[in-house]
């Protein structure tokens, strides 16, 4: 890279780390946004899938005859009309033991969760198509259901038990550690089942466009590219023979843009029927049958010496994956394995995870997957520890915490396939700066003097570390046309977060550009040729570097173009507000970007031996992952009456290493805050003793409204820029959710005055109120 | 299933459709009026994604037959912006980055317009009433409640004035 770009400093200029108003909100608060149930397209048809009403079924016959012969369908599918597809595949790479635990597009044989697609119903009209859906008969012969991950193992096919894979990690010899320990904790600890449940449901559009031979998505996310590598790879077409397009998208957390057995369908039926397939799916749908996630059952030991050092931790835990094995493979039991020992040192650890299958539906990632478990899994046994070795439990943590003098700090274990090292960070110094922000000694009083009067109020405090930007490499191409309007393309996607705004400010600040004239392209596979999409935090770390790459190649191209017009060295020359200066005259416009665009033109007669274009496409490429970390400190209050658990105060304090827009920051982690609110005490799917799901409205899976979340207070700090990327950054987009579940089962705790109470979530009411009676009595 | 015609008067305009007569209100705004900014997140009544106002009132566009809302004076989120100039709560919104995926932005703005237009005078704690009848997943409702505390005080303020 040449002289300027090197000279080039970030933040010497004007949008990097500045809280900008989002590109995105103006068509979104118009209403003109365009989600997937917004786009129709001429002669669709409408999906509507028959789904099982039996946990555990085989099935004897579907009789679709009727539904046939329903005016206005088309078509209706059972397994038998869709043989010669593949069951679902893993993304990645996964063990060959879990081959046979894939999900088929639709159930032959036998059915195993209530909600698994039998078959599908192609209309003109989407109310046809429900009502046909009503008609499909299915004779089933009813098993016995699984329901408990913990239970023995059952069959799930011939030759196969529910036991898909048992994975383990180990190091520094467990056994001996815990024998010579001066004390043993044992916890038995639970994590519910609940999941991302975003505000629009699913849906895609399927299309085949005859003339140029592609098979369309409509209503893509999440990653579109891996996405388009999965179906061209499962329906025999060329990777350019599909493209998936991302329209708006009404929030994503992991769940949205797997690839489900709709998403297949739809493709499938637009080839096969000739005709566009829409489907968008009812909120009962969702409940039970978009990707569940977390639940968990840990049966831990650690060892500590008499001071509070945590020696080691022994966790045999068990997941409860549901039916079938999703795109996901075993990605959450791997992710809380490699977490779980957190901000800490913890020379000893050993898992052995069971991940099992049962009839419900099947789970994969929600935000912060495997950290929220972890976490309250290690913090539920740091306070036991506290509790019985008599010591304060902030300054047990503290005696704990790996110190900025031991990073990067290397745990003998990997992750996702890549050794865990956490690149930065000062854990001490945020727990001190998290303290002082709360005023917790001062808090510790006032709840305590508030107990004395009568009123269960408690503190709790918890500490974690995250993980962002999983490589290992991610591309952006920045063009500049000769109006000198900017447009940037990335394999990136949206799904709310802002990616436009992050991108366009990262995109503009080296360009010196109005981040305003940056568009940005996301989420079209057919416009760059790889991408990472969005998810596990990785955008802006990943796209961002490469964004930054890319522009800050475009800038090294301008000034050189530039300095040969304007007979000047390109050192000598800025970009400001879109044009060219001299730095000794910073304030007089010598020659806009639009220009340098035109003197580069193919039929130029400036162009010289430059390659045409004021254009470049960069890689970034990174071999470890980024390691953000935080702590949530939470005031609760309990209802006395109603056993209502009332948050007071909630102070998330989070390293993000660099901010590029911190009001964006912000956002996410009250966002994920309130998700992890409700993970803590409203949300959960429950079945009953059949199998039968009873969560499948929101009247009885309850999203957290504004009367439960409280006013979050953010200290957002950037003490520890990643040394993996040039702008220092780490990924937020999950640091709001991780240890909210320890930290109020803490302050509930506190509250109760019984350490050690809270060892599963959600805490509901009825516990609170069953608490108070074995108190009371 | 029977279709019959029905008259809406949608943000001042007419519309002139012929709908089953199970048609939901939000279901025939979005499809035969082609305004899609209304939006559907539940469809049983809870989520208020789909919040229009009818007469004035925020009401659930999913809860309601479409051939019910005849003669009523219907308002959706497209009513809002004149030209490019936003409505001061669009603009709130924007400002106090009230939404994320915005997907649940129309009816939280339908409602809060709706509401505060009815009870002017609506309190830090009415207006946290007021948006707890709509679910957002994304923003954790603080920001939505400053710019409706934002909006509140500039009609206060115009009152005043
Ligand atoms: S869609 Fe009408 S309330 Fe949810
Ligand atoms: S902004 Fe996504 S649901 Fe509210």
């Amino acid at each position: 890279m040449d002289e300027t770009v090197t000279q080039y400093r970030i933040g010497e200029t004007r949008l990097f780390g500045k809280p900008l108003e989002r590109l995105e909100d103006f068509a979104l608060v118009r209403g003109r946004g365009r989600f997937v149930g917004d786009l129709s397209l001429a002669r669709q048809l409408h999906m509507r899938i028959v789904r099982s009403p039996f946990a555990h079924a085989d099935l004897r016959a579907v009789d679709a005859s009727a539904a046939r012969a329903m005016e206005g369908v088309v078509a209706v599918w059972t397994a038998g009309d869709i043989a010669d597809l593949p069951p679902i595949d893993f993304r990645d790479a996964a063990g060959e033991a879990l081959r046979p635990y894939r999900q088929p597009l639709l159930a032959h044989g036998r059915v195993r969760y209530v909600g698994e697609p039998v078959a599908a119903v192609f209309a003109i009209d989407p109310a046809i198509a429900e009502d046909a859906a009503e008609l499909v008969l299915i004779e089933a012969d009813e098993r016995e259901t699984l329901l408990d991950a913990t239970a023995a193992p059952g069959e799930f096919s011939a030759g196969h038990d529910t036991e898909a894979l048992v994975m383990r990690a180990d190091y520094g010899g467990i056994e001996q550690v815990l024998a010579a320990a001066d004390v043993v904790i044992e916890l038995d600890v639970q994590i519910g089942r609940h999941s991302g449940v975003p505000l629009e449901p699913r849906g895609a559009i399927g299309q085949y466009d005859a003339g140029r031979d592609v098979l369309c998505l409509w209503g893509a996310a999440k990653v579109p590219h891996r996405n388009r590598d999965a179906l061209a790879k499962a329906l025999g077409r060329d990777q350019a023979g599909i493209e998936l397009h991302e329209l708006h998208t009404g929030g994503g957390f992991g769940i949205r843009g797997e690839l489900y057995p709709e998403d297949f369908l739809v493709l499938v039926a637009a080839m096969r029927l000739d005709r566009p397939v829409k489907w968008i799916e009812d909120r009962r749908e969702h409940l039970m049958a978009a990707n569940h996630s977390r639940q968990q059952r840990h049966r831990v030991r650690a060892g500590f010496s008499k001071d509070g050092e945590l020696l080691g931790i022994d966790d045999d835990f068990f997941v409860d994956q549901g039916a079938y094995v999703r795109t996901h493979g075993a990605r959450v039991p791997d992710m809380t394995i490699g977490m779980i020992p957190g901000p800490y040192r913890c020379p000893a650890f050993r898992a052995v995870c069971h991940f099992r299958l049962t009839n419900k539906t099947p789970a994969a990632t929600y935000r912060a997957p495997g950290r929220f478990e972890g976490s309250f899994v290690r913090e539920r046994v740091m306070d036991a520890a506290a509790a019985r070795l008599g010591i304060d439990p902030v300054e047990l943590r503290r005696r704990n915490l790996i110190t900025a003098a031991e990073m990067p700090f290397a745990r003998p274990m990997k992750t996702l396939g890549t050794n865990i090292i956490y690149d930065s960070g000062d854990y001490p110094r945020l727990l001190d700066a998290a303290l002082a922000r709360f005023g917790w000694r001062q808090a510790q009083a006032d709840a305590a003097a508030r107990r004395l009067a009568g009123e269960p109020v408690g503190l709790g405090l918890a500490i974690f570390v995250e993980k962002g930007g999983i490589g290992p490499r991610d591309c952006a191409r920045v063009t500049i046309d000769p109006g000198g309007a900017v447009e940037l393309v990335t394999g990136g996607a949206s799904v709310g977060q802002g990616f436009e705004t992050a991108m366009a400010q990262i995109c503009a600040e080296p360009l010196g550009v109005d981040y305003r004239r940056v568009r940005v392209v996301h989420g079209q596979t057919e416009r760059i040729a790889y991408g990472v999409g969005a998810h596990a935090s990785r955008a802006t770390v990943m796209t961002g570097s490469a964004t930054n790459a890319a522009a800050l190649a475009v800038r090294a191209k301008a000034l050189r173009v530039a300095g040969q017009l304007l007979q000047a060295r390109p050192e000598e020359l800025d970009i400001v507000a879109g044009a060219v200066v001299r730095r000794a005259a910073p304030d007089l416009p010598v020659m806009g970007l639009g220009a340098i665009a035109a003197a580069l033109a193919p039929d130029s007669a400036t162009l010289g031996d430059e390659r045409p274009g004021l254009s470049a496409e960069e890689w970034f490429t990174t071999e470890h992952m980024t390691y953000p970390y935080g702590l949530h400190l939470a005031q609760v209050a309990i209802e006395p009456d109603t056993g209502r658990v009332v948050v007071e105060r909630f102070l998330i304090a989070y390293d993000v290493g660099r901010a590029v827009n911190p009001m964006l920051i912000e956002g996410q982690l009250v966002g994920g805050f309130a998700q992890g609110l409700g993970g803590s005490l409203f949300e959960e799917f429950r079945y009953d003793a059949r199998g039968e799901p009873l969560s499948v409205t929101f009247a009885d899976y309850l999203l957290p409204s504004a009367s439960e979340v409280p006013a979050v207070e953010i200290l957002l700090t950037q003490d520890a820029p990643s040394p993996l990327n040039p702008l220092g950054i780490k990924g937020a987009g999950e640091g709001g959710i991780t240890a909210v579940g320890a930290a109020l089962a803490t302050a509930i705790d506190d509250a109760l005055e019984r350490p050690g109470l809270v060892t599963r979530l959600p805490v509901t009411p009825q516990m609170v109120l069953a608490w108070r009676r074995q108190t009371a009595s | 299933m029977q279709k019959i015609p029905v008259r809406l008067r949608v943000n001042g305009e007419l519309h002139d459709l012929i709908v089953e007569p199970r048609r939901t209100l939000a279901d025939a705004l979005r499809e035969e009026c082609g305004l899609t900014g209304t939006h559907l997140g539940c469809e049983h009544g809870i989520c208020g994604a789909c919040t229009i106002l009818l007469d004035g009132a925020p009401a659930r566009g999913c809860l309601i037959f479409a051939v019910q809302a005849e003669g009523m004076d219907i308002r959706t989120v497209e009513s809002l912006a004149t030209g490019a100039r936003a409505h001061p709560l669009q603009e709130a919104f924007v400002r106090h980055h009230a939404l994320q995926c915005g997907y649940c932005t129309p009816g939280f703005l339908m409602l809060l317009v709706g509401g505060l237009e009815r009870d002017p005078d609506l309190d830090a704690e009415g207006l946290r009433e007021l948006v707890s009848s709509n679910l957002c997943r994304c923003t954790g409702y603080q920001n939505i409640l400053a710019a409706a505390a934002d909006y509140a005080a500039q009609l206060r303020a115009a009152r005043g004035a």
